[in-house]
């Protein structure tokens, strides 16, 4: 029989533009505490250990290893590192929980994007031969794919300042968020982007703690469970893809089981505001979905955490009673690439 | 206290050395010599650039075709501040191009007096670079090109003399490096010829050098203890290759050095002694050189070894 798996806890750093009197451990220490204290679960209590970040970010090699001082890998762990948005960590410990090996798992990530320049570092994921070598950085490919919506009618500048206000406001209520409120749309970044259509550049770390079946129960009161998760990937030049679109996201959804019923929130990894467009289109959310009631990437984006951060805030809100089925959605990869798409459920609640 | 956090500069910088199959290579090869080559999948399709597998059927594709130099812009972004390593160093549009013949868009930059002067839709033509290597940088540029669709498209054996096989891709990333709290204090004190260590407020073992959390408990450490001068070797190995740049003569030892008050041994030279001389439990104490930022080896006290007991734990 499957196990059922939950989210039970979540925990995220204040997220802002420069931490450069913390080591990565040191920023990434308390999240860790916070959800460990959550569920009043020691280190040396988890079954399985599982990180994401990115070495171009820290500029240095193997920088994972010594986020390990943070987590007490001494006596020895069970643990293993993505190099990836920690989205990815956490699909890994769900199917680790699934195979009855551990029944609690620790998924964390952190990004420090304030050492380097952000916008050249991600530069180095894309294809070596053909595209790498002309320097296109994060902001110029998301253009592409926004004049790409444009040119079809999908949106409009104003369309996408309302996407970047809603989510900026929306943040206000947010006390982790960086960029909040009423935030200038600014000038061109790269046309048709503007600097309000793009993310912030921060520093940030978060954690969630999942359990297994009655072991979640014990941990937390109303836990989110993960009705289902899946990630999809694309091509990865961008020539040969429909930017338009996001099959992967569509078929991540499906495979997941979002469209089996609504969902009322949706938390989606959309660092720019086209991407909000094209999400909410493959994931045929209505407008009585609430999307990205956290503010979204567009109010807090640390590179590697923010995914894992939108499955943290729709788990959230179910332990908190504000949700009952919520979407996750984390993204890597240029203009949408990689999609990896879970459902979050609290059991029913006694009506009155 | 607090201190100021030390930063520096940190550039991270390699050639990027890749080797090349059979389909990039005819299409790098082709660009030196101003030929555009696109590869045709089983349905007929044609990819520009070309790829060695169809994206959708994953099966091996080497059927290669010359398309035109010209083409029609599919999507575009004007960018206004070109960045290092950019194709061009002034203003320009970021273009998916649609080769005419091709079936798919290549990315490149678009030479263009302005956003107004660019839109989806637009003809455009190949502006070579005057040195070719065979790179994609071989397109210096797109240019505005007034022309209808067409141009020679055609199958093409991909056969060019002296073929490219392989492209070294520079890659330069720079940051400001900063090491946090606890190292900054670790690299504060060395500077003043002292080591120090931070004890872990859970088991109270002392971590040289101290990075902030205790591996043991995860917990923040922040008391800071001073270790040292002196220590005792706790293991120990002999090195007889000479490292490039490094100005040692081999072989020479590289111990685990436990200094006194430490619970953890860090690694050091040893010198001042015959290298077949070393031994476990040998006394050492830090050299420091003129102007040395930290330790440059470690030399013996002269004190009697060290007793077992006082260091089997930290080995």
């Amino acid at each position: 029989m499957t196990r059922e798996i939950a989210v039970v806890a979540f925990a995220q750093t204040d997220h802002r533009r420069t931490s450069d009197e913390l080591s990565e451990v040191e920023m990434l220490m308390p999240v860790l505490h916070e959800v460990l204290d959550r569920t009043g679960l020691k280190t040396s209590d988890i079954g399985f250990t599982c990180s994401g970040s990115s070495d171009y970010l820290a500029g240095r090699a193997f920088s994972f290893t010594l986020a390990l001082d943070g987590v007490g890998a001494w006596p020895p762990i069970s643990e293993s590192h993505v190099e990836m948005d920690g989205a990815w960590a956490l699909y890994e410990a769900w199917t680790k929980l699934l195979t009855g090996d551990a029944d609690t798992a620790l998924v964390y990530a952190y990004g420090k994007s304030s050492p380097g320049s952000v916008r050249d570092v991600l530069t180095r994921q894309l294809d070596p031969y053909y595209v790498a070598p002309l320097w296109p950085d994060s902001v110029a490919l998301a253009a592409l794919q926004a004049q790409a919506l444009i040119d079809a009618g999908y949106t409009d500048e104003p369309a996408l300042a309302a996407v970047a206000a809603r989510s900026r406001a929306d943040a206000q209520a947010n006390s982790h968020a960086q960029l909040r409120g009423s935030v200038p749309h600014g000038d061109y970044v790269v046309h048709p982007l503007r600097t309000g259509d793009c993310p912030p550049i921060g520093d940030g770390a978060a954690a969630v703690i999942l359990a297994a079946g009655e072991r979640a129960r014990e941990l937390c009161e109303r836990p989110a469970w993960i009705r289902g998760i899946d990630h999809r990937i694309e091509a990865h030049s961008l020539g040969v893809r429909e930017l338009t679109d996001s099959p992967s996201t569509r078929l991540a959804a499906e495979k997941a089981g979002v469209f089996e019923r609504p969902v009322d929130t949706a938390e989606l990894h959309a660092p720019f505001t086209s991407q909000e467009v094209v999400l909410r289109n493959a994931l045929q959310l209505d407008d009585d979905v609430h999307v990205n009631p956290s503010g979204g990437a567009l109010a807090a984006n640390p590179i590697m955490a923010a995914g894992l951060i939108r499955i943290g805030e729709a788990a959230a809100r179910i332990h908190r009673g504000e949700s009952d089925r919520a979407l996750a959605h984390a993204t890597s990869g240029p203009c949408l690439q990689q999609n990896l798409v879970a459902v979050l459920e609290g059991e029913p609640r006694h009506v009155q | 206290m607090t201190t100021e956090v030390l930063k520096a500069p940190l550039v991270v910088e390699f050639p990027f050395t890749r080797s090349l199959g059979p389909v990039q290579s005819a299409f790098l090869t082709g660009l030196r010599e101003q030929v555009v080559l696109g590869v045709r999948t089983a349905d007929g399709r044609t990819l520009v650039p070309p790829v060695e597998y169809d994206p959708v059927t994953a099966d091996e594709i080497r059927d290669l075709v010359q398309v035109a130099p010209t083409g029609t812009v599919t999507t575009w972004a004007w960018n206004p501040a070109p960045r290092r390593g950019q194709p061009l160093d002034m203003p320009f549009a970021w273009a998916l191009v649609r080769l005419d013949g091709a079936d798919t868009a290549l990315l490149h930059a678009l030479d263009a007096a302005g956003p107004d002067a660019v839109h989806t839709g637009m003809r455009v033509r190949v502006r070579w670079a005057a040195e070719r290597s065979g790179a994609i940088t071989d397109i210096a540029c797109f240019e505005p090109y007034d022309s209808e669709i067409g141009g020679e498209v055609g199958a093409h054996d991909g056969q060019f003399e002296s073929m490219v096989t392989g492209i070294v891709a520079q890659a330069r990333l720079d940051y400001t490096y900063s090491p946090g709290r606890a190292q900054t204090a670790y690299i504060n004190a060395l500077a003043e010829r002292r080591i120090v260590g931070e004890r872990c407020p859970s088991c109270r073992k002392v971590y040289v050098p101290p990075r902030g959390a205790c591996p043991t408990c995860g917990v923040a450490t922040a008391e800071q203890v001073q270790v040292g001068p002196g220590g005792t070797v706790t293991t120990y190995c002999i090195v007889n290759i000479k490292a490039r740049n490094l100005d040692i003569e081999v072989p020479y030892v590289y111990a685990h050095i436990a200094l006194d008050g430490a619970d953890l041994a860090l690694h050091g030279r040893i010198g001042g002694i015959p290298y077949d001389q070393v031994h476990i439990g040998l006394r050492v104490e830090p050299v420091w050189t003129e102007g040395g930022r930290y330790p440059d080896h470690y030399r013996p006290t002269g004190e009697p070894d060290a007793d077992y007991e006082t260091f089997k734990e930290l080995l």
